[in-house]
């Protein structure tokens, strides 16, 4: 009898399973199970492939083989459409939530641009690049509007969609509407107060941005940036379906890796992979952290 | 009493230039395949393609797979977690945020590395492909079911279902997911509308999916790609206009995406 309460309490205990040792864990097995055959395997994987040689012997020779000019290029040539997408993204994007959250516009317009926001920043990929091309193409609507109307030949002065710049500025389309998604909430987080006590020291607006509230947003706002950078640096499909292949970015050199081995050593491959996903969780950890730091006022 | 707000008419004018420029530029292209008129020539193009019924076919069926194992796997997951493991969340919480750290080209090598060989050939089957989109499909199912699940009393619910003598499976089929009806709406939307567009996994897993059919009339049509830009984009505005339909007030968080 005493018995079967004991089994009984045991039985209560574990479903309520707060005390003691309980097996509840077990119940996420199947997703963690998942992600690992799905992700972390796949890419721990590539990790333990950078470290080895074809023969699977352990050496960093990959990792050293990473400071060939070619590979170094690509990387520099990623970071440098990362940085500067991540800041005129960032700043355009800042500027643009200011003008939606505390601009004394209509609230229509608000309500519209985080909608928008919304898509657009979504909006990467193929249809973007296809979009850019129907616009900014050698016979894009914008490229033949300035020629027929105002005379102007862009492709003559040294603009070409398929390089850099023009680059660049397709990925804008998703990078600015990514910031402005997420400062519009922070903007709207400043309280009214802070304000007022600025202005009854007799602070002018200037002041006030100055003093107290980008010093507050100011983590998040280069938080944001990096996250920008990371959303820049990881792009591929956007860049491919651009460029083909033209352009030397890491992610399409991994791709040109994938289908014809161009840097004849698979597990250097590997190396070129782990080099991004370190960059990318760089980004996103600095990200993080920085986030925190401005919620702590925001709350 | 309020001063014209010069500066932020600016922004927001320069901004609104910028997002709808490019979609005015491809509507308008997309309409002039026939030399001097407007007409749909290029969208009845695009749909007499053959190769666009199936590979938006295939694509569809991806999506739909995609939103059924996700849903599956993520709703017992968020649930227990939220009745039974809540210390297990953060930890949770960061696996569904990997897809963002780790970039689709670095996931479909590490995929392609991993399935290519013995003991485990999968590249030849689909359900790799269906695999990596659902884990691409974690962070937005994740939000959307623990908001949905934030907003009920899991416990009482839970209790309330076992004292009627219900087990598991009807706790879970019959009580929770027609609560989380709205919230599972706004995840699945979502990935639909990755999982069609979707490049770079299906490219090289070598799947006649619809964004590699995308890529391919890019490379060599002239007015059907901005027809595909649009009918693609259409497709997203739907999903993200149904989102909100659905679900007023988070669906804004949930839309921040990764990159492509």
């Amino acid at each position: 009898m005493s018995q079967l309460v004991q089994v009984e309490a045991q039985t209560a205990r574990m479903q309520v399973g707060r005390r003691g040792w309980d097996w509840s864990w077990l119940g996420v097995i199947p997703f963690f199970a998942f992600a690992v055959a799905f992700l972390i395997w796949p890419c721990f994987s590539l990790v333990l492939g950078s470290f080895q040689d074809p023969q699977g012997h352990w050496t960093l020779a990959n990792i050293r083989d990473l400071g060939q000019p070619f590979i170094l290029e690509a990387y520099w040539l990623s970071i440098r459409i990362s940085l500067v997408t991540a800041l005129v993204g960032g700043i355009f994007g800042f500027l643009l939530a200011y003008a939606v959250t505390q601009g004394g516009l209509p609230r229509f317009v608000r309500s519209g641009f985080l909608s928008f926001g919304g898509v657009a920043s979504n909006f990467a990929g193929v249809p973007l690049a296809l979009a850019f091309i129907a616009t900014l193409g050698r016979t894009g609507l914008v490229t033949a509007v300035l020629k027929t109307v105002f005379g102007i030949n862009i492709y003559d002065r040294g603009f070409n969609l398929y390089t850099f710049w023009g680059l660049s500025l397709t990925y804008l389309y998703f990078q600015f509407p990514l910031m402005l998604l997420i400062m519009a909430p922070a903007l709207d987080g400043l309280k009214r107060e802070w304000r007022e006590a600025a202005e009854n020291l007799g602070a002018t607006s200037g002041e006030y941005w100055r003093y107290v509230a980008l010093p507050i947003l100011m983590p998040s706002i280069l938080g944001t940036m990096v996250l920008l950078f990371g959303n820049a640096f990881g792009a591929q499909a956007t860049a491919f379906a651009l460029t083909g292949g033209s352009l030397n970015l890491t992610t399409i050199l991994i791709g040109q890796q994938i289908t014809g081995d161009v840097l004849h050593n698979p597990n250097l491959g590997y190396a070129l992979a782990l080099g991004m996903v370190v960059v990318m969780a760089v980004s996103i950890g600095l990200y993080t952290l920085l986030q925190r730091t401005t919620s702590k006022w925001l709350r | 009493m309020k001063k014209v707000a010069f500066w932020p008419w600016l922004w927001v004018v320069l901004g609104g230039l910028y997002f709808l420029l490019p979609l005015y530029a491809t509507l308008d292209f997309s309409l002039r395949a026939k030399r001097g008129v407007l007409g749909l020539t290029a969208y009845a193009s695009v749909l007499h393609n053959p190769k666009f019924v199936q590979t938006f076919a295939f694509s569809l069926r991806m999506a739909v797979f995609t939103i059924v194992v996700s849903i599956l796997l993520m709703v017992p997951t968020v649930y227990w977690v939220h009745l039974r493991v809540p210390r297990l969340r953060p930890m949770v919480e960061f696996v569904t945020l990997l897809p963002f750290v780790v970039p689709a080209i670095v996931h479909v090598f590490g995929l392609i590395k991993t399935y290519s060989q013995p003991p485990l050939v999968l590249v030849v089957s689909p359900a790799l492909l269906v695999g990596a989109y659902v884990v691409l499909s974690f962070p937005y199912m994740y939000r959307a079911i623990d908001t949905g699940l934030r907003a009920l009393d899991v416990r009482t619910l839970t209790e309330a279902a076992q004292s009627l003598g219900a087990g598991w499976g009807t706790i879970l089929f019959r009580v929770i997911l027609p609560n989380l009806r709205v919230a599972l709406l706004s995840g699945a939307f979502l990935t639909f509308s990755i999982v069609m567009g979707e490049l770079t996994l299906a490219l090289y897993l070598a799947w006649p999916a619809f964004g590699p059919f995308m890529y391919q009339i890019g490379q060599n049509r002239a007015y059907e790609p901005a027809a595909l830009a649009i009918i693609s984009l259409a497709l997203t505005w739907l999903s993200i206009g149904l989102i909100q339909l659905f679900g007023r007030g988070h669906a804004g968080q949930a839309q921040i995406a990764g990159a492509k």
